[in-house]
């Protein structure tokens, strides 16, 4: 019988990674062997068909990410994994990866051989030690083994991967950053159109998909549409690694069935909130998302589910607000984060994120004005979608208006007496 | 700092056997060379421990990349050092989940022990203190690294002992 989790089957902490021939032993490359005897456009329609969405935070159909790119035209063309992990809260890819690199490498052969690419390229986070040390094994036994280089499965198909290691800048996990940044430039992002489907790296058909995308690629080649589709819980489909960070019992992330809620996650998986804290709140995917609230655990973690609350479920990894932790003093350093890693590149990102910032030192340190609760809502709008050539801001925008809906009365409070939280 | 565009006496330093074979190696992975950039500086990185201007503009001589877009490159990631480091780089991570389990009390320990703030290095050039954002390993937060090691669950008692085994050696456990 396949696994109900295929992402983490293979994972035990604490172990070494599978070799090449341990992971093979265990079904590992089937989806490879499978692949090469399919048609490639037959293998994009299945992975639209099973509807796998994006697991980088966007939740876009892959199958339908993948059609976009053009036929071939015997020049390159490039698949590039996404693997710049830096959302705050965030740390399900490095999981992965850490633990099962072969995984992502045969997902990567099946999916370069759906897109007739001809390089992959791994653009992966430069701390990630681990990961790095484990890919280049990973990437090293495969060639050994034939599953990548030349002909492959002596069935004609070449294709080279190799790992690009980068040096910490969130901004790159931005797709068209990201190209720029592997093609030795400042990563600022880029204009859409045109996408990075049809003019992407050096100016070639590229698509770049999460490291979490791409492991779901062998389950859905190997066992089918209708097994993925029957993973998830109800209507759901699939599986996806969700987590908890914060002031719980048990913080950390598992492989779940897509369709569950924030609170089995919360209670079921994480424990629920340690002794002597309540919850005051909740980010449901990343810095980048809105707070939720203690009212909306019982909400679906699906992306549609989500956005009708006001939010987004981003990354699926949540980090709770505790009622001892300062609200403000929490999207203060949100901000901070997003300031830092601003490209520049655009106004209201590049000159609204610090002056945000500085407002929300000043009610901090108890030298805000009433009026500056206004400018902070102001400045959500300016910041928000479409003012900006990627969602940096906008995303930067989403814990603070939520904050200032959510959490008022606290920054009314910070203005007329500062910070009466015990400082972190 | 001075502006490498605008100085004109600092020459280009030769690179290293080991600096040319590791940049050579990178290069196959490219079919451009203006894509080897940030690897080459990473790789001077490794070897020198920082990219001084003489590295920069030996590694744009190299690779014939104009020293402005080689610049533009080198400061605009987080962990490009353009100034001398400390033999240890201590990278606290600051971002909301570490915060939230009190990096910033980390932070006050590291500078009251080593008497440096973010940014700075000991008189001894012995460590360099430098914010990071998140690290993902929020579950085990606080997490800081030094050089390439990434230690977890955090606390003050356990940044003394990281601190003697970068001093002198005595065990410490990266977990827990």
């Amino acid at each position: 019988m396949a696994t109900d989790k295929p992402l983490t089957k293979n994972i035990e902490i604490g172990r070494a990674p599978f070799t090449f021939q341990q992971y093979e032993a265990a079904g590992g490359y089937e989806s490879v062997r499978k692949a090469l005897t399919m048609e490639p456009k037959d293998l994009i329609n299945m992975v639209k068909e099973a509807g796998l969405g994006g697991r980088g935070g966007a939740g876009f159909n892959t199958g339908l990410k993948w059609s976009f790119v053009p036929p071939p035209d015997g020049q390159p063309r490039y698949l590039v994994i996404n693997g710049d992990e830096m959302e705050p809260g965030t740390f399900k890819d490095r999981l992965l990866i850490e633990h099962d690199p072969h995984l992502l490498i045969e997902g990567m052969i099946t999916t370069c051989w759906a897109l007739q690419a001809t390089t992959g390229y791994i653009f992966l986070r430069g701390e990630y030690i681990e990961c790095e040390q484990r890919l280049l094994k990973a990437i090293d036994e495969a060639y050994d083994a034939g599953m990548l280089g030349k002909n492959i499965l002596g069935k004609g198909f070449d294709l080279d991967i190799y790992l690009h290691t980068s040096a910490g800048r969130y901004i790159c996990g931005e797709e068209t950053a990201l190209i720029n940044a592997l093609e030795g430039k400042r990563a600022n992002p880029r204009a859409k159109p045109p996408f990075p489907q049809v003019s992407g790296l050096w100016g070639r058909p590229t698509v770049v998909n999460n490291v979490e995308t791409i492991c779901n690629i062998p389950g859905i080649v190997a066992n089918g549409v209708e097994w993925y589709k029957a993973l998830g819980k109800g209507d759901f489909v699939g599986t996806r690694i969700s987590g908890v960070s914060g002031r719980v019992k048990n913080p950390g992330c598992w492989e779940v069935p897509v369709g569950i809620t924030f609170r089995e996650l919360l209670e079921d998986y994480a424990g629920g909130m340690q002794d002597g804290y309540e919850l005051k709140g909740f980010l449901p995917g990343g810095g980048s998302t809105d707070f939720l609230l203690p009212e909306h655990l019982d909400l679906v973690m699906d992306p549609g589910a989500v956005q009708k609350a006001g939010s987004r479920l981003g990354t699926s990894l949540i980090m709770v607000l505790d009622d001892k932790t300062c609200p403000v003093g929490c999207v203060r350093n949100l901000i901070k984060f997003f300031a830092h890693e601003s490209c520049g590149w655009c106004t209201p990102c590049r000159d609204g994120l610090p002056w945000v910032e500085h407002i929300l030192n000043k009610m901090e340190e108890g030298r805000g004005e009433m009026k500056d609760i206004a400018i902070l809502q102001e400045m959500t709008t300016y910041m928000g979608p479409g003012n900006t050539f990627c969602a940096l801001a906008p995303g930067a925008a989403e814990p603070l208006q939520s904050a200032l809906k959510h959490y008022r009365a606290e920054f009314e409070d910070h203005v007329a007496h500062g910070c009466s939280y015990k400082k972190h | 700092m001075n502006n490498i565009i605008a100085t004109t006496a600092i020459k280009a330093r030769k690179l290293t056997d080991e600096e040319i074979h590791d940049i050579e190696h990178e290069k196959t992975h490219y079919p451009y060379t203006q894509a080897v950039g940030l690897e080459a500086l990473k790789i001077v990185q490794k070897y020198q421990g920082w990219v001084s201007d003489e590295s920069l503009l030996a590694v744009s001589e190299y690779l014939d990349i104009p020293p402005d877009e080689l610049e533009g490159v080198a400061t605009f990631f987080n962990m490009i050092f353009r100034r001398p480091v400390g033999k240890n780089v201590i990278l606290l991570c600051d971002s909301v989940a570490c915060w939230m389990l009190g990096c910033d009390d980390l932070q006050a320990h590291i500078t009251n022990t080593l008497g440096i703030n973010y940014g700075e290095t000991t008189k001894d050039d012995l460590f360099t203190l430098i914010p990071v954002p998140c690290l993902g390993a929020c579950d085990k937060a606080p997490v800081m690294m030094v050089n390439r090691e990434t230690y977890r669950n955090v606390t003050p008692k356990k940044i003394d002992q990281i601190i003697a085994h970068y001093r002198d050696g005595s065990p410490v456990e990266l977990d827990g």
